[in-house]
């Protein structure tokens, strides 16, 4: 059952394109993921989708509920956690949920419980009274994802939620989010443009320029640029390579003294190479295809930071000063 | 109704904020009151010889008020600008709540911090002499609050229609500052040239400073003293306040709802 269905989603701003004729489904209960460089119009399809951008042309259903003519139905179906903090960091943890229960008409009889229930979730029960000036840029994040599930939305979405992050408090927040899949049955939209993260999710959609160039689970896009690549150096590589295509009938190659074999499951075909070949090995390597590889296959460039904008400017100078 | 509730929530977290931040609190009493003790002496002595008929502290002080009225109401809606883009507002902004709501909500938090931010300045008074009473409070709280409103509803119209903060620099220098100048706060507006009378007609600022000025000093000054610096009469003043309330609050509802 789809969550999201998307049909020529398109958003021009002043006559540049955006967003190009985007289409697509999110399933109920997946992480669906947009991969993409900066400017690739990732945010503008999640603002289109959580109702802060009307699409120029196209029309997209979330939850079921259209997002141009029945507004209010996809505000309280969806959870928001945007790329910026928009935490207010003089209110205490507490009041900025309290804050936002009230907007939803969470009753407040149930608020309470589910309070405790998303503050526990994400490890800040404790931290509750705390104003969140004092917070750090991982426990701020938890707190949106723990904001944004209090009203209990039938979606999370996820812009760049690891942005800014340092490596270690970007694995502790996936552990929230597989957990959040796992016991809540969540559907997550996200977007990143870390490749690493991209392999999180059950499928992924790759965008640039706007345009959805590629969208399959990781597996299948790492596919298709090709296998593993066990490269490896025997005593006698001469020898070893005479006894690889001999016994399974592949291309060797040779580079840098290592000599080089394309295969589908690399962790799966390295125990059988010990055990079947006749060769000493000296050293050995596995290396998998990433979605890196599938990027600059497709498009052929990696993805890196674009020039910043006067918006990256600004956020750079507003994370200086601590936000408003 | 949850319309008014919506209201209130966003209304009660501008008052929290304000509350807390008591640097914010002392840091704009600053500037009014050194306005008043800086420009005024100064001034005073200036026109101690000529034959400018009142203290001339005692003349500035309510259009100081209005100023800080003024400016308080203005910067509390505009930082909206970068919060759309950064911050909270955002957050305000999916919330399935009527955008008009919103705006009211937003509004009524600035007017209602304008307002208390003025009253904390009424402490000055004794120091030069202005006489208060319960009544002059009371008349004062409604037209600080009218004037906080209307300045409110204007600061998030313009919020509304700039994109970002890169203008904000332009904006202090080409309407905010004309506004407070042209305002009569400093000057009497009688017996001045043509463009500035025409000028001051139209800046809402104008008619606050009026009104102030004759609830304050009408009661401890001769009607002459007074009706040689006043401009309209209390009620008329309050009228074109009302009436320029409405529209802002119109244009800047139908505004923040198309673009956001």
């Amino acid at each position: 059952m789809n969550i999201i269905e998307v049909k020529n989603l398109t958003k021009e701003f002043n006559g540049l394109t955006a967003v190009d004729q985007v289409s697509f489904n999110v399933k109920k209960g997946e992480i669906f993921g947009f991969l993409g460089p900066n400017g690739a119009g990732k945010s503008t399809v999640i603002n289109m989708l959580s109702t802060l951008l009307a699409p120029t042309k196209g029309e997209a259903l979330v939850n079921n509920f259209n997002i141009l003519s029945q507004k209010n139905d996809v505000r309280k179906s969806i959870g928001l956690v945007f790329q910026d903090s928009s935490l207010d960091d003089r209110l205490t943890a507490e009041e900025n949920l309290r804050f936002h229960a009230k907007l939803y008409q969470v009753p407040m009889a149930d608020y309470k419980r589910r309070m405790e229930e998303v503050l526990k979730l994400v490890d800040l029960w404790d931290r509750k009274k705390d104003i969140i000036k004092i917070f750090s840029g991982g426990m701020k994040r938890r707190l949106e994802i723990a904001r944004g599930l209090i009203h209990y939305p039938k979606m999370l979405f996820l812009d760049e939620p690891t942005l800014g992050l340092d490596p270690q408090t970007r694995n502790h927040l996936w552990e929230y989010i597989l957990k959040l899949k796992k016991e809540q049955q969540m559907t997550i939209f996200m977007t990143t443009h870390y490749m690493n993260e991209a392999e999180y999710c059950d499928r992924i959609g790759i965008i640039d320029y706007g345009k959805i160039v590629v969208l399959d689970t990781p597996a299948n896009l790492k596919k298709q640029v090709g296998g593993d690549i066990i490269s490896m150096k025997g005593q006698d590589n001469q020898s070893l390579k005479k006894e690889l295509v001999k016994r399974y009938k592949r291309e060797v190659k040779e580079e840098n003294g290592f000599l080089q074999l394309e295969v589908e499951n690399g962790e799966e075909f390295m125990p059988r190479l010990f055990n079947e070949l006749d060769n000493k090995i000296d050293s050995i390597e596995l290396r998998k295809p990433t979605l890196d590889d599938v990027f600059l296959s497709l498009t052929g460039r990696t993805i890196r930071d674009e020039k910043g904008t006067f918006k990256d400017r600004m956020r750079g100078h507003m994370g200086i000063r601590g936000p408003k | 109704m949850f319309f008014i509730q919506a209201i209130i929530t966003i209304w009660q977290r501008e008052v929290i904020r304000y509350l807390r931040d008591k640097i914010r609190i002392i840091s704009t009493l600053f500037q009014p009151i050194m306005f008043l003790f800086i420009f005024g002496m100064g001034l005073q002595e200036t026109l101690a010889g000529g034959n400018f008929s009142m203290d001339f502290i005692q003349f500035m002080y309510p259009g100081i008020i209005a100023i800080n009225v003024m400016g308080v109401a203005f910067f509390s809606t505009i930082s909206t600008v970068w919060d759309r883009e950064f911050g909270f507002l955002k957050e305000i902004l999916v919330a399935p709540v009527s955008r008009t709501a919103i705006v009211l909500g937003k509004v009524l938090g600035a007017t209602t911090v304008a307002v208390l931010q003025a009253l904390i300045l009424l402490i000055i008074a004794p120091f030069i002499s202005v006489n208060l009473s319960f009544i002059i409070v009371l008349k004062l709280f409604f037209s600080m609050a009218l004037l906080a409103f209307s300045i409110s509803c204007l600061s998030l119209l313009i919020a509304s229609l700039m994109t970002t903060m890169e203008s904000f620099g332009l904006l202090m220098q080409v309407l905010i500052f004309p506004m407070f100048f042209l305002s009569g706060a400093f000057f009497p507006l009688k017996n001045v040239p043509l463009w500035m009378t025409v000028l001051s007609k139209i800046n809402p600022l104008t008619y606050g400073v009026d009104a102030f000025r004759q609830i304050i000093l009408g009661p401890q000054v001769s009607a002459e003293v007074i009706n040689s610096v006043a401009l309209h009469s209390v009620s008329t003043n309050t009228l074109f306040l009302i009436i320029f309330s409405f529209i802002m609050v119109t244009i800047a509802v139908l505004t923040f709802d198309r673009n956001s």
